[in-house]
C-alpha cells in the first residue's frame, strides 16, 4: 500500500480503473463518475481532465493550458497541482 | 417572485431496492418497519424497464440495494443491463451470499463498485447486531472476492454508541480488508433505528471522540483511503440538506416499485406515492405531486422560509420532521432556529440511561402492532 501521493509538476496521471469521465447528453455537460462521487466539472476543469491522458505530467498539461488560454504559466499551475492533488486524494486519479 | 414553473433538473443518482429480502437483522435498518415480501417484488423485466427509464430521465448511478440484493437472482442480468444503458452500477451488500461465482458475474456485469456493510470490528459484536451467527467471517470473505475481482471497494461502518469505542479498530480493520474508502456512518434515526434510538443514540462525549479519531485518521491516511464520515443531527445545530433537497438529486424505486424521493418517505402517513406500474419515472419525477411537495423552497414555513441557508439545508429532513413533530411541513427540529428543536434534548437524555435491549428488524405482526410508524396500505 503506497501513501505518497504527493502531485507535482513531474507527475503523470490517469483516471482510476472505476472512474469514468464522460458527457452527458442530459445535462450537455461532462461529468466524473467514480464510487460514491459523482463530480459536475466546470469548464476550467473540464479543460484540465481532458488533457489527463497517463502520458503527459502535469507540467505539459499546465503548458498546454497556458497556450490555450493565453494565461502566464504560474496563474495556472497552481489551480491545476490543487485540483490534481485534490482528484487524486479521492482516488478518482491515480499517478 | 411567483417561481411555480420552475424547470425541474434531472435526478443523480437511483436507489433501487429490489428487496427487503435479507438474512440480517439489524436493528438500524433503513428498510421500513413493513418491510414487503418477495411476493410484492417487481419482475426482472419491470426493473430493466425502470433502469432504462432512469437512464432515459439523466441518472447517472445507480446504488442496487435492499434488503440484501444478492437475494435477487436476477441481480447480474440488472447490472449489465443498467451498464449498457450508462449507469454507473454500485453494489450496496451486506457480503452475505457472495462467492466467486456470482462476483464474477457481477464484474462480468460491469459493477463498477461495492459498498460492504461492517457491524462492528469485534465479529462476536458484529454478529449480534447483524443478528446473524457468523456473518462477519462471510464479510471478510466477500471483501477478499471484491478485492480479487479487481473492484473497488467501500466499506461502510454504522457506527452508534455501542461499537464507537472500537472505532479506531474498525478503521484499522476497513484497511486490512483492502478498502479504498471508508463511510462511517453514524445510524440516522428513522423506522427500525427511531424504534431503537434509545440503544443507538450516543452520547455527546462519544460523538466528539469519534469526530477528533476521524479527523486524525484522515489525515495518516490521506491517499490510503478515503474516509467519509456522517455524523448524527442529534448534536447539531443545523439540519442536513437531506437528499440534496426532495426531489432533486435523487429518487428510490422500492420493492413493489413504489417511487421516493427519499428512503424513508414511507414513514410520511398521509402522502401517496407513485408506482412505476402506472407512470414512467420520468412523468413521476417532473409531475408527481408527491415530488413536488416538499421541491424548492416555496413550501416552507418559517424560519426557513426567510432563512438564507433555505437553499443551502432545503429545510432539513422532511422525515426527521414527521417522525418527531408528527408534521412533515415543519422545520427540520435538528435546525436550533426550529421551534421543535428541545425534541432532541429530550433524546439525548437517553444517553445517560443503560442501552435497552435491540428490537431486531423482522417480518412480523408484532412489529405491526408494536409500531405508530406503519405507512399506510397503498
Amino acid at each position: 500500500m503506497t501513501g505518497s501521493t504527493k502531485v507535482d509538476g513531474g507527475s503523470v496521471l490517469r483516471f482510476a480503473a472505476h472512474a469514468r469521465f464522460r458527457f452527458d447528453e442530459t445535462r450537455q455537460a461532462w461529468v466524473v463518475l467514480a464510487p460514491e462521487r459523482l463530480l459536475l466539472p466546470d469548464e476550467q476543469a473540464v479543460a484540465v481532465l481532458k488533457l489527463i491522458d497517463g502520458v503527459r505530467d502535469a507540467d505539459a498539461i499546465i503548458d498546454q493550458l497556458g497556450r490555450e488560454y493565453q494565461a502566464p504559466r504560474e496563474v495556472i499551475a497552481g489551480d491545476v497541482l490543487t485540483m490534481l492533488q485534490d482528484l487524486v486524494d479521492k482516488k478518482v486519479l491515480r499517478q | 417572485m411567483i417561481a411555480t414553473s420552475t424547470a425541474v433538473e434531472p435526478p443523480l443518482a437511483l436507489l433501487a431496492e429490489l428487496t427487503h429480502r435479507c438474512p440480517l437483522r439489524c436493528p438500524y435498518c433503513s428498510n421500513p418497519l413493513a418491510l414487503e415480501r418477495a411476493g410484492t417484488e417487481l419482475d426482472t423485466a419491470a426493473w430493466r424497464r425502470v433502469l432504462s427509464e432512469a437512464a432515459a430521465l439523466g441518472v447517472l448511478q445507480v446504488h442496487f440495494s435492499g434488503g440484501e440484493p444478492l437475494a435477487r437472482r436476477d441481480l447480474a442480468s440488472l447490472v449489465a443491463h443498467a451498464a449498457q444503458a450508462g449507469l454507473y452500477g454500485n453494489l450496496i451488500t451486506s457480503g452475505i451470499g457472495l462467492d466467486a461465482a456470482r462476483m464474477a458475474a457481477l464484474a462480468g456485469a460491469g459493477l463498477e463498485h461495492v459498498q460492504l456493510s461492517l457491524q462492528d470490528s469485534d465479529p462476536g459484536q458484529g454478529d449480534r447486531v447483524a443478528g446473524l451467527a457468523g456473518a462477519q467471517a462471510q464479510k471478510y470473505r466477500a471483501a477478499q472476492l471484491v478485492r480479487d475481482a479487481g473492484l473497488p471497494l467501500t466499506v461502510n461502518a454504522v457506527v452508534h454508541r455501542q461499537n464507537l469505542g472500537r472505532l479506531q479498530d474498525m478503521i484499522e480493520l476497513a484497511l486490512q480488508l483492502g478498502a479504498d474508502r471508508l463511510e462511517i456512518a453514524h445510524v440516522q434515526y428513522y423506522g427500525w433505528a427511531l424504534k431503537n434510538r434509545a440503544a443507538l443514540l450516543p452520547s455527546r462525549e462519544q460523538l466528539a471522540q469519534a469526530t477528533t479519531l476521524v479527523e486524525a485518521a484522515r489525515v495518516r491516511l490521506k491517499g490510503v483511503m478515503v474516509i467519509d464520515y456522517v455524523v448524527p443531527d442529534y448534536y447539531a445545530r443545523r439540519p442536513k440538506a437531506c437528499m440534496g433537497g426532495w426531489g432533486r438529486r435523487f429518487l428510490n424505486v422500492i420493492p413493489s416499485g413504489t417511487v421516493l424521493p427519499c428512503h424513508a418517505a414511507e414513514t410520511l402517513s398521509g402522502m401517496r406515492f407513485p408506482n412505476v406500474g402506472a407512470a414512467s419515472l420520468a412523468e413521476i419525477w417532473h409531475n408527481d405531486p408527491a415530488f413536488a411537495r416538499f421541491r424548492g423552497t416555496d413550501w416552507m414555513p418559517d424560519p426557513c422560509r426567510g432563512c438564507e441557508r433555505r437553499e443551502i439545508d432545503w429545510g432539513g429532513c422532511r422525515c426527521q420532521a414527521f417522525a418527531l413533530t408528527g408534521d412533515a411541513a415543519r422545520t427540520d427540529p435538528a435546525c436550533a432556529l426550529s421551534p421543535d428543536h428541545e425534541l432532541l434534548a429530550a433524546a439525548r437524555t437517553e444517553t445517560a440511561l443503560p442501552a435497552p435491549e435491540f428490537v431486531y428488524r423482522q417480518h412480523s405482526a408484532v412489529v405491526r402492532r408494536a409500531s405508530e410508524h406503519v405507512s399506510p396500505a397503498p
